[in-house]
């Protein structure tokens, strides 16, 4: 098994660790994957409600080293977009940069699908005036 | 671009703590070869490579000895006598010749052959394939500790049962099934019993009298000896058992096997037979204690880890923990420096966890976090402490990773949770 220096260095210095209020109007959080299939990312934005830029992300990810590194890749690039650039961002991109072998890609596409969560959670929350809970654990 | 993690880690072989790195704990997977045992393979090469077949010439004569001598310390080590080991190129072969020359063998007396769910793919597989032919397999459950019930097994034998193949320690999770009670069923019902000792031959007592074995595979390089020979014990009374050859040929091995003899390997699968029966009583006491001194070391400084596997009937150099909340595959990539093996879905060909653990009621989500380690005669002490100081280090820096973790520690229950995505 051979992985690429950019998903060693993303897995032995994940970017952006760490959790954001979930429950915070201004913050989106995308829950992605299931434990079972061995990945699950969470991907949290916070949103200048003014400017709709991404003013902060973080992450947390089970998951193997190419997931980790896929996922603290895109921390990094949303920072700084609005969330509609953010959109933007395909998961071929991420294969791309991480040099993601073809067993891999679907890492890749758990983070873009992660990135969309955390969007449209956003969204919601802009929708409804009231604090909606995050969705993140169906009771 | 790409950095090959194992180039990466042969540059940093080097000594740490006076220990040298990588360090290997995979003893399942392959064990290094024991010098004795090179020492004794060594002259078959270049001074008496004579094929042991030459029966007029000294050449011949010289690797016949070696092979003899090689047969009765292979013998003796579980039991049986010279004339009941047959060489093969290794287990899977000798899975292969016992099950398949059985099923052809006693093909007029039924075609029913019994065996467990955990067992090797060498054995699942070619039942498999005999289903295919018209043979009728029944896949025992195991329990929660690995182990096979033994009134499943009464219930499952018929009158046409030829033949029950359960493997006497589990390559995975170290479990040793209770094979004289099977044998004895066995017996008593008048079937056939295989079993894969590949992973207990020379790591646990074998008797194949006391413990009422038909048929055992053997495997050299689990063992200290090299890659490439193995052997299959085939009773030859109380009862008879024959088998049909699968490879055809000049009709070495009294015609159940053809093929020069391998009498290099031979030789050194004979003397790794013979360090077994003289060092295995103290060598397992010593693995044992390294195996239980890395658990405590792990489990004691971290949560959430279970054991997989009964550790009451287990091999003496094998540890499988599941670490929850981390991913195995990433967990082996931060401790590069430690060979060992992952149950995980991402470290397997197939993209599956383990079908073992599995079995075992193991969840998918566990059986993604599980490690084999393999302990074996060359580990020490100060590599076992280097091991869990790397592996403690590691879980808790990928547990502050990871988002389930997390949910655990506020109170979610994860299998409360709804998964959105299903479908990788």
């Amino acid at each position: 098994m051979s992985y690429s220096d950019k998903v060693l260095d993303h897995y032995s210095n994940p970017r952006n660790v760490g959790s954001l209020d979930k429950n915070s109007n201004e913050v989106g959080t995308g829950l992605v994957g299931a434990p079972e299939c061995g990945d699950v990312m969470k991907l949290q934005i916070k949103v200048n409600p003014q400017t709709s830029v991404i003013e902060e992300a973080k992450f947390k990810t089970f998951g193997c080293g190419s997931a980790i590194a896929s996922s603290s890749l895109a921390t990094e690039w949303v920072k700084g977009k609005t969330v509609e650039e953010a959109l933007q961002i395909k998961n071929t991109e991420i294969v791309k940069e991480l040099a993601l072998p073809p067993v891999k890609i679907h890492c890749s596409v758990l983070a873009e699908d992660a990135i969309r969560a955390a969007i449209h959670d956003w969204k919601k929350k802009q929708e409804v005036s009231k604090p909606a809970q995050a969705a993140v654990a169906v009771q | 671009m790409a950095t090959d993690v194992k180039t990466a880690v042969q540059e940093q072989r080097t000594e740490a703590n006076g220990i040298k790195l990588p360090v290997y704990m995979d003893n399942h997977a392959t064990t290094p070869m024991d010098p004795r045992v090179l020492e004794a393979m060594l002259p078959y090469f270049m001074e008496k490579f004579g094929n042991s077949a030459s029966r007029n010439h000294s050449f011949g004569w010289a690797a016949e000895e070696g092979v003899d001598a090689a047969r009765e310390q292979i013998a003796k080590l579980i039991g049986a006598t010279p004339k009941e080991i047959i060489f093969t190129s290794g287990a899977t072969e000798s899975d292969n010749l016992a099950i398949k020359g059985v099923a052809e063998m006693y093909r007029e007396k039924g075609n029913h052959i019994i065996t467990a769910v955990t067992e090797h793919k060498a054995v699942l597989d070619t039942c498999k394939r005999l289903e295919k032919y018209g043979y009728r397999v029944t896949y025992m459950p195991v329990q929660k500790d690995g182990l096979i019930d033994l009134e499943d097994l009464k219930r499952a034998i018929d009158d046409k049962t030829i033949l029950v193949t359960i493997m006497a320690a589990s390559n995975e999770i170290g479990v040793l099934q209770p094979i004289a009670e099977i044998g004895k069923i066995c017996h008593e019902r008048g079937v056939i019993f295989h079993t894969d000792a590949t992973q207990a031959v020379g790591k646990v007592p074998i008797d194949v009298n006391k413990q009422n074995i038909d048929l055992l595979s053997i495997s050299a390089h689990k063992m200290y000896g090299p890659k490439g020979i193995g052997a299959l014990y085939v009773r030859r009374k109380n009862p008879r058992v024959q088998i049909s050859a699968i490879i055809d040929g000049g009709g070495h091995e009294r015609g159940m096997r053809s093929g020069t003899l391998n009498v290099a390997g031979i030789v050194g699968l004979g003397k790794a037979c013979a360090i077994a029966s003289e060092e295995m009583a103290k060598e397992a006491c010593h693995l044992a204690g390294l195996r239980n001194r890395l658990k405590e070391k792990i489990m004691g400084r971290l949560d959430e880890v279970y054991i997989n596997g009964t550790m009451e009937h287990r091999l003496p150099g094998n540890l499988n923990i599941s670490f929850a909340y981390v991913e195995g595959e990433s967990l082996l990539m931060g401790i590069n420096d430690i060979a060992v093996s992952s149950g995980s879905a991402c470290t397997s060909a197939t993209l599956e966890p383990s079908y073992v653990l599995k079995a075992l009621g193991t969840g998918d989500d566990l059986a993604h976090s599980s490690i084999r380690f393999g302990l074996g005669r060359f580990n020490t002490e100060a590599e076992v402490d280097y091991v869990a100081d790397r592996v403690v280090e590691t879980v808790t820096r990928l547990r502050e990773l990871s988002p389930l973790y997390e949910m655990a520690k506020e109170g979610i229950d994860i299998k409360s949770v709804k998964w959105a995505a299903e479908a990788h």
